[in-house]
């Protein structure tokens, strides 16, 4: 009986040991998530690393072949294809993304009062890719979809889509255009909010129009919340997968075979091939981190005009 | 009647009376506002031909192509897809159309849900407690591990896919739930900063009132931060919902068996079951409008909350 009441009385001064020692808690704290960015994010990413050297079809043992799987993906005219064919996608996806989120971003702002609008454009977000994908196998089928007997309706040209080599990119483009241009409005719409009303009420005096506005106070003024949309959208358009994968299986004649696509099918679909799989992933990560160099210093994302006027 | 083009008359000549650089600001403003309404129609109507699909009976899918109402209007893709009724008892042209493949809606919306709510509320958590620590609490290479978690935000889902798989599959949790949310049930760097920059935004005068009337760090985390931070863990969680449930290529990489094969995977094996020639559009939609039901749901409750969070996941 004693001796339970005094093992209650440490445990309790252990508690409280436990719970007041800061450095203690503090790795309690971080402990699980320690555990999972070890497991699945520091760890495999060296893995990867590793694994770019060594051949290896997961059934026999790994083979140390140095730099022969990155010299035999850079021999392989399927990897410069698929990189040619997802630069092509970025191009037709992120300029046309990009102004479309700022036009409805504005018009956001000018409809402050209609609230349920910001909401109406995000729910296309909401959606997985694999149902919008199919929405738009649907509505973009050549013979039967509604968007050709809507265009037909009106005297315009039909177009194959999803099924011709030249306008398959295009079309997942804009697929993913309208998934994704009220996702980016919300986001260049919160920038608008942070620009002082001052600056349009003054231009206003001077006798500047809307347009002028636009393109000297708006647009500078945008700019970090504009490169954080760029550049996010830009690396999640450089891993474009669901969306192919539903509609076009990286066809029609492999016209959307995407980089990670061509990844995909070096360890799941072509062949088992670890080794060019991580190495052609590894490359990729590379072009990321190039590109988001680049337009950090070319959007000077970290600087904002604003501060200029504070 | 005579007042309608009376006031036509008056809109006309005070049209007229406009200086030219006026009249052009009138009519760009006009174009505004109707692309403004064409890209409203545009989000809206893909949503409205899912319905309009889903309703349609599967052979007049095919017939009727430029109607934009339903087509002997039907609950029947419905019912099938929910297993209300046995395929194999319908008879002529709807029964040729319907997909080979089979959809156990039921037994994949239990999976779903099981998955996106256990990472949910894992991630949540955990990301939550470690947020918090980095946010408020004083230890040893606090920032050197933060600035690792910062590192892991800029990797690309790809890198981390193939030695993921193979870890997965080394520990033998290939087709199972376990393997399916190992890599986000932890944390994800995202989660992490996300509620970070929220406890730090976060006051820390209660606490540190707390701390003066003798309450321990733990009591001050328990009792006054955390009820604090219902609103922020709301939204993560929210974010983190949306995000699992969409998911496709890794529970696709890891978990195509029946058993734990979750929606959006399930859809997609449904997608390539269909025959090329003559897939199941209405089965397919029908499908489609299910699996979005519980987002739809949760949107009309927190629509509010998922614009806001958007909002703020730009400004970190």
């Amino acid at each position: 009986m004693v001796a339970a009441t005094e093992e209650r009385g440490l445990l309790k001064r252990l508690g409280n040991v436990l719970s007041d020692n800061e450095s203690l808690l503090g790795y309690l704290f971080i402990l699980p998530s320690l555990i999972g960015f070890i497991a699945f994010f520091a760890v495999p990413a060296f893995r990867s690393l590793l694994i770019s050297f060594y051949e290896w079809n997961l059934l026999s043992d790994a083979q140390f072949v140095g730099f022969q799987n990155y010299n035999d993906i850079f021999a392989d005219e399927r990897f410069w294809r698929s990189l040619q064919i997802t630069l092509w996608y970025v191009i037709w996806n992120i300029p046309l993304q990009t102004a479309l989120a700022i036009f409805i971003a504005i018009m956001l702002d000018r409809l402050q009062n209609w609230s349920w609008l910001r909401g109406l454009f995000i729910i296309p977000w909401l959606l997985p890719n694999v149902v919008v994908g199919l929405l738009f196998l649907w509505m973009l089928d050549p013979s039967l979809g509604i968007v050709n007997v809507i265009l037909q309706a009106l005297g315009l040209p039909t177009s194959a889509f999803l099924g011709a080599t030249e306008t398959a990119i295009p079309s997942i483009a804009g697929i993913n255009i309208w998934r994704h241009m009220g996702y980016n409005a919300i986001l260049v719409f919160a920038g608008l909010k942070l620009i002082p009303k001052t600056l349009y009420e003054a231009a206003d005096i001077d006798g500047a129009s809307g347009w002028t506005q636009f393109w000297s106070i708006t647009l500078p003024l945008l700019r970090p919340v504009l490169a954080f949309v760029v550049i996010t959208s830009v690396i999640g358009s450089f891993q474009i997968f669901d969306t192919i994968a539903i509609t076009t299986q990286g066809g029609p004649a492999g016209a959307t075979r995407t980089i990670l696509y061509y990844i995909y099918d070096e360890v799941f679909a072509r062949r088992i091939s670890m080794g060019t799989a991580t190495a052609a992933s590894v490359v990729l990560f590379l072009i990321l981190v190039t590109v988001t160099i680049l337009q950090n210093r070319y959007l000077s994302a970290g600087r904002s005009d604003l501060a200029d006027y504070s | 009647m005579a007042a309608i083009t009376e006031s036509r008359a008056t809109g006309a000549a005070a049209y007229a009376a406009l200086s030219f650089a006026d009249r052009l600001n009138t009519l760009g403003n006009i174009a505004t506002w109707v692309f403004m309404i064409l890209l409203i129609l545009l989000t809206l109507f893909p949503f409205y031909w899912i319905i309009r699909t889903a309703l349609t009976s599967p052979g007049a899918v095919y017939t009727n192509t430029d109607s934009l109402l339903p087509v002997e209007a039907t609950a029947l893709n419905f019912q099938r897809v929910l297993g209300l009724i046995d395929p194999s008892t319908l008879v002529g042209q709807d029964a040729a159309l319907i997909s080979a493949g089979e959809l156990n809606f039921w037994l994949y919306l239990r999976n779903t849900l099981i998955v996106v709510g256990l990472i949910t509320v894992g991630q949540t958590l955990f990301s939550a407690l470690a947020a918090y620590a980095f946010a408020r609490l004083k230890f040893p290479f606090k920032n050197q591990i933060f600035f690792a978690y910062m590192t892991g935000l800029m990797i690309p889902g790809i890198v981390l896919f193939l030695p993921n798989y193979i870890f997965v599959r080394q520990l033998g949790l290939i087709g199972t739930f376990a393997g399916i949310i190992a890599p986000t049930f932890l944390m994800t760097p995202f989660a992490v900063f996300f509620m970070r920059q929220f406890f730090l935004s976060l006051s820390s005068e209660l606490e540190e009132a707390a701390l003066l009337d003798g309450a321990t760090k733990f009591g001050v985390f328990w009792r006054v931060s955390l009820p604090l931070m219902r609103g922020p863990l709301l939204t993560i969680a929210l974010l983190t919902f949306i995000g699992s449930w969409n998911d496709y290529l890794w529970p696709f990489l890891v978990g195509r068996d029946e058993e734990v094969r979750v929606l959006t995977v399930a859809l997609g094996i449904f997608r390539a079951q269909t025959p090329q020639a003559g897939p199941d559009w209405s089965g397919m939609m029908a499908a489609t409008i299910v699996s979005i039901v519980p987002t739809i749901i949760l949107f009309i409750f927190f629509g509010r909350r998922v614009v806001d969070s958007v909002q703020f996941a730009g400004f970190k």
